[in-house]
């Protein structure tokens, strides 16, 4: 019909009408968007168009064939996705309006120009409509059996999908199940009232009892007396759902009615909305682990040997003490160590020293311990007794007492009889005046006064003595500093001939220009240098500064005046003296008879081969040798002629008796003319020191003394006053 | 609460799938009769879902079909759902027969039927993981046998996003994904929102809240936010109906389909 209508008004034949193309231009667009198809709009056009024309090509075909391509062309709608019923409506909408002109068949090579040929007698509305019909059963059909197929497939997945879950939940339960039997740790769970449900085997094996027993219980039975009220004060905000765990460490009775100890957790299990609804409990035993603790922590905190508290037991003591002291309290210290324990070592072996120590330890304890202290081991053989809460020191003086006689008990080691003694240092303060390290630090000085009085002894702190003692310690350790810069001076003092007065010599005296102390005498640090080995380089200091002051007051002449520098007793016994005198004659100048030596009696007494070596040398190069102070110490004479020597200074406390000529005392005059007589015999010059009076000279004078020293005739000076020591007197 | 990998999902019949409601939308019959009840309630209320979601389909049609025409052969399509119709590797392999496709999904049942319908295909594989925990996707072995990730990909996640809340992160998850891919990867991306009908969304949230997978709907300016070091290829983000439609399409009202769409390429 169209196309005889577009022929009538077209004379172009070229242009030929297309009632297929048309129909399926009206099918595409009835069955738009009914259906979702997954193909874009041309392609559904050309899907529908190839199904136009297999319907086109079938209408003449005999009925059994024409029924079963209408059905195929169903089948292939739904195939494409049209599952909507929508989509067949709209199918049958259009295609029941009227089949295309013939010809539209041409898809089957016949001629497509009249049409107007019906290739069948009846009527072909009915032919038409038929194979539409067979379209829409074949759409039912098919549609139907997708729909069964994809139920089919979906309960298939589901059912896989089921039987996988289930499958790994037996293989998450098998796993939770392992994990549980197999734990070592104990695992318990419980509902929120309190009843067990279940526990692991790890759990039974902890606490003996069988799973029967648990389940009979309720988790509060499991309470210990030994519980802190926290346990279950935490377990109560648990259960409440206030806290989501708790973990400390736990006693439990087992079976046997031992208890164990155990690192517990407990958590909340809650559901999946958040309501709580078991209690969950991790137990270990921690037994073993908490004995090792305690024993590392005793082991930390006491000594192995003796088994008291250590150092640092006793200081955590001590300033525990302090901190906790009211104001105005008092606390003291016995320092105890043992004498000559060193000795005992090296003579009766360690194992020997070691059980002494145990023995005095036990002593101790035995003293203190009804006293309510306790003694600490500071450290090799030093004890401690720390005595809080003291009202003055003769406490701690009873109790040092009583702690020096039962160590001088003998002991009985190894069946031998061992007798030791102790030296104790005392200090007692108020606790406001000192701080833990001070007071420690005065009973060890204390402890080191009681050694160097004596020993076997204790001494009580003095805090005039601990000064003095800081003070010389102090300038111990800056006199290495005074040595190296210029505060150490060298002043000189004249020794006159007492027969013209003229010079005989100098005595090189050392002074300490303290910045803050003043100028300090040789009494003031020799000491110190001597206790330190300083005196070794200071005396080569002075000895260089005395022989270069020599050489510029009397130059280089064998004879005249010398200049007389004192040795201390441990110089003597320096291997390097000889050569320290050769070097400061020679960088100096000075010639060896200008230079004297003064050495101590108690340096020489007993003197050993190598300070008589020394001695020789010194005397083999010339130098002159004095013994010092002669007279005041344990004066053998032998040595006077046994040694090189060339002058005796006679000690000042000889003149005391000569102040005056004529109160003179008779024995003081015999005795100084004695020993200068025999002074003379040995052929050895005699110096009296400590000269202060006319009358003195006179007497000296008289008895034939060669020399003098002393205020009287020249206080020591400044190298600068050179001038008026030249003069005699 | 966070479930460890090795504690399995439970598979609830008892409960619509977000998976097969949206099979049932494409006239299809892999649902169950829960899924249906839910599927019809929604239509009552909002007639035009079938259309929106046949024009979400559409749109992952015509984006598989661009990237393919531009050279891309491997494909990711995470939160695939049930793949019957219209399904990706059908699509890609049309252009190229050795296009290669994996399958993700949260859905135990759809995850089933994908293995299914797939079976021996040595070019697919079906993953049982969540967007959610992207580096689980990216490290699984079978998406390692059948894509090579050091070169061009195309992820695709459609219509899925808008079931991931907030606090699960789904930007961080986007995120972590882009920064595991080639330059030349691309993003293939729609998602509901509440511009088009916020008269409908309301209820349709409502109805969501019953599945397993609740509904988050986003702006436009959110979605863009997807797209994050990406560059968008044209047209944009734009309506469902209007990113490179078929050319006799005609899309009337494309607001309606309340879906942005778009396609990103990573440089």
């Amino acid at each position: 019909m169209a196309g005889r209508r577009d022929g009538g008004d077209r004379a172009d034949a070229a242009v030929q009408p297309d009632p297929v193309g048309a129909l399926t231009a009206r099918w595409a667009a009835a069955v738009a968007g009914t259906s979702y198809v997954p193909l874009p709009p041309d392609e559904v056009a050309e899907l529908l168009r190839g199904l136009l024309h297999r319907l086109l090509a079938a209408v003449d075909e005999p009925p059994l064939r024409q029924a079963s391509v209408g059905k195929q062309v169903g089948a292939a709608l739904v195939d494409a996705h049209f599952t909507n019923p929508q989509s067949l409506s709209q199918t049958l909408c259009v295609l029941l309006d009227g089949r295309p002109a013939a010809g539209a068949a041409g898809g089957r090579g016949e001629p497509s120009g009249g049409g107007e040929v019906l290739p069948d007698p009846a009527p072909p509305d009915r032919r038409w409509n038929a194979l539409v019909a067979t379209v829409a059963e074949g759409f039912s059909a098919a549609l139907q059996e997708r729909a069964l197929c994809e139920q089919e497939e979906i309960l298939a997945a589901a059912a896989a999908a089921r039987e996988q879950a289930s499958e790994a939940l037996h293989v998450s339960q098998e796993r939770f199940r392992a994990v549980f039997e197999g734990a070592t740790i104990g695992i318990g769970i419980g509902d929120l009232e309190g009843r067990i449900l279940d526990v692991n085997p790890a759990l039974m094996r902890l606490l003996g009892h069988p799973i029967e027993e648990f389940r009979r219980r309720s988790v509060q039975e499991f309470m210990h007396p030994a519980d802190v009220e926290h346990v279950w004060r935490l377990y109560g905000e648990l259960i409440r759902g206030e806290r989501d765990h708790f973990r400390l460490e736990k006693q439990f009775l087992k079976s046997d009615g031992e208890s164990v100890w155990t690192d517990l957790t407990v958590s909340l299990l809650r559901d999946g909305d958040g309501r709580p609804r078991y209690q969950l409990a991790l137990i270990h035993d921690v037994t073993t682990l908490r004995h090792l603790r305690r024993q590392l922590e005793f082991e930390a905190q006491h000594d192995a040997l003796t088994g008291l508290p250590n150092r640092r037991t006793f200081l955590a003591h001590l300033d525990a003490v302090f901190g906790q002291a009211s104001p105005g309290a008092r606390a003291g210290l016995c320092y105890l160590d043992l004498d000559g324990f060193k000795a005992v070592n090296d003579t009766l072996g360690h194992e020997v020293g070691d059980q002494l120590l145990v023995a005095v330890a036990q002593r101790l304890v035995s003293v203190v311990r009804d006293r309510g202290l306790s003694v600490a081991r500071l450290g090799g053989d030093e004890f401690v007794v720390l005595v809080p809460g003291t009202s003055d020191s003769g406490q701690l003086v009873a109790l040092a007492e009583e702690v020096l006689a039962a160590v001088a008990q003998p002991v009985q080691l190894g069946g031998r009889r061992v007798e030791i003694t102790a030296s104790v240092g005392v200090v007692e303060r108020s606790i406001a005046d000192i701080d833990p390290a001070e007071l420690l630090r005065a009973a060890d000085m204390t402890l080191y006064w009681a050694k160097a009085d004596g020993r076997s002894q204790w001494a009580l702190f003095e805090p005039e003595r601990n000064a003095r003692e800081i003070t010389r310690y102090r300038l111990s350790s800056a006199l290495p500093a005074a040595l190296a810069g210029e505060d150490l001076r060298v002043h000189y003092q004249p020794l006159r001939r007492l027969a013209d007065g003229r010079l005989h010599g100098v005595e090189a005296l050392v002074r300490w220009e303290h910045p803050r102390m003043g100028l300090l005498g040789p009494g003031s640090f020799v000491g110190l240098a001597e206790e330190s080995g300083m005196i070794v380089p200071l005396g080569r200091h002075v000895l260089r500064a005395a022989c270069r002051q020599a050489f510029s007051w009397f130059g280089a002449g064998r004879s005249g005046p010398f200049v007389s520098v004192n040795l201390a007793t441990r110089q003597l016994r320096d291997e390097h003296l000889v050569d320290d005198v050769r070097i400061a004659l020679a960088d100096s100048g000075l010639h060896p008879q200008q230079l004297q030596l003064e050495i101590t009696e108690s340096a020489v007494i007993g003197t050993d081969p190598l300070t008589g070596h020394t001695l020789d040398a010194l005397a083999g190069m010339g130098v002159r040798l004095a013994i010092d102070d002669f007279g005041t110490g344990y004066s053998n004479l032998a040595y006077l002629r046994r040694l090189p020597l060339a002058e005796l200074k006679l000690d000042g406390s000889f003149l005391r008796g000569l102040r005056s000529v004529d109160a003179a005392d008779p024995v003081d005059v015999q005795l100084v003319g004695s020993i200068v007589s025999l002074a003379h015999l040995l052929g050895l010059t005699v110096t009296a020191e400590g000269v202060e009076t006319q009358a003195q000279v006179t007497i000296l004078r008289e008895l034939d003394c060669d020399a003098g020293q002393g205020t009287y005739l020249g206080r020591p000076a400044d190298p600068a006053d050179l001038g008026r020591l030249l003069d005699p007197v | 609460m966070h479930r460890p990998s090795w504690v399995p999902a439970e598979v609830d019949l008892s409960r619509p799938s977000a998976a097969r409601v949206y099979d049932y939308y494409l006239g299809g019959s892999h649902n169950l009769e829960v899924d249906r009840r839910m599927a019809r309630e929604a239509i009552s209320l909002w007639p035009d879902l079938p259309a929106i979601m046949q024009a979400n389909r559409a749109f992952l049609r015509r984006a598989v079909r661009y990237l393919a025409g531009r050279g891309i052969t491997q494909f990711l399509d995470i939160g695939s759902g049930i793949p019957t119709v219209g399904n990706v590797h059908e699509a890609a392999q049309q252009a190229h027969p050795g296009a290669r496709v994996v399958y993700v999904d949260s859905d135990p049942v759809a995850v089933a039927h994908s293995r299914a319908i797939l079976g021996g295909d040595e070019q697919t594989a079906v993953v049982h993981a969540d967007l959610r925990e992207a580096e689980t996707v990216l490290e699984d072995p079978a998406v390692r046998a059948t894509l090579d990730l050091d070169q061009p990909i195309a992820v695709l996640v459609v219509a899925v996003l808008h079931f991931v809340s907030e606090e699960d992160d789904p930007f961080g998850a986007v995120a972590r994904i882009r920064d595991r891919l080639a330059p030349g990867s691309h993003l293939v991306l729609s998602h509901a929102s509440d511009e088009g009908r916020p008269d409908a969304a309301a209820s349709h949230r409502e109805l969501y809240s019953r599945t397993p997978t609740p509904m988050t709907m986003r702006s436009r300016d959110e979605i863009a936010r997807f797209f994050d070091g990406f560059e968008l290829v044209d047209p944009g983000l734009v309506w469902l109906p209007l990113w490179r439609p078929d050319a006799s399409d005609a899309a009337q009202h494309p607001e309606r389909t309340t879906g942005f769409a778009g396609v990103g390429r990573r440089g």
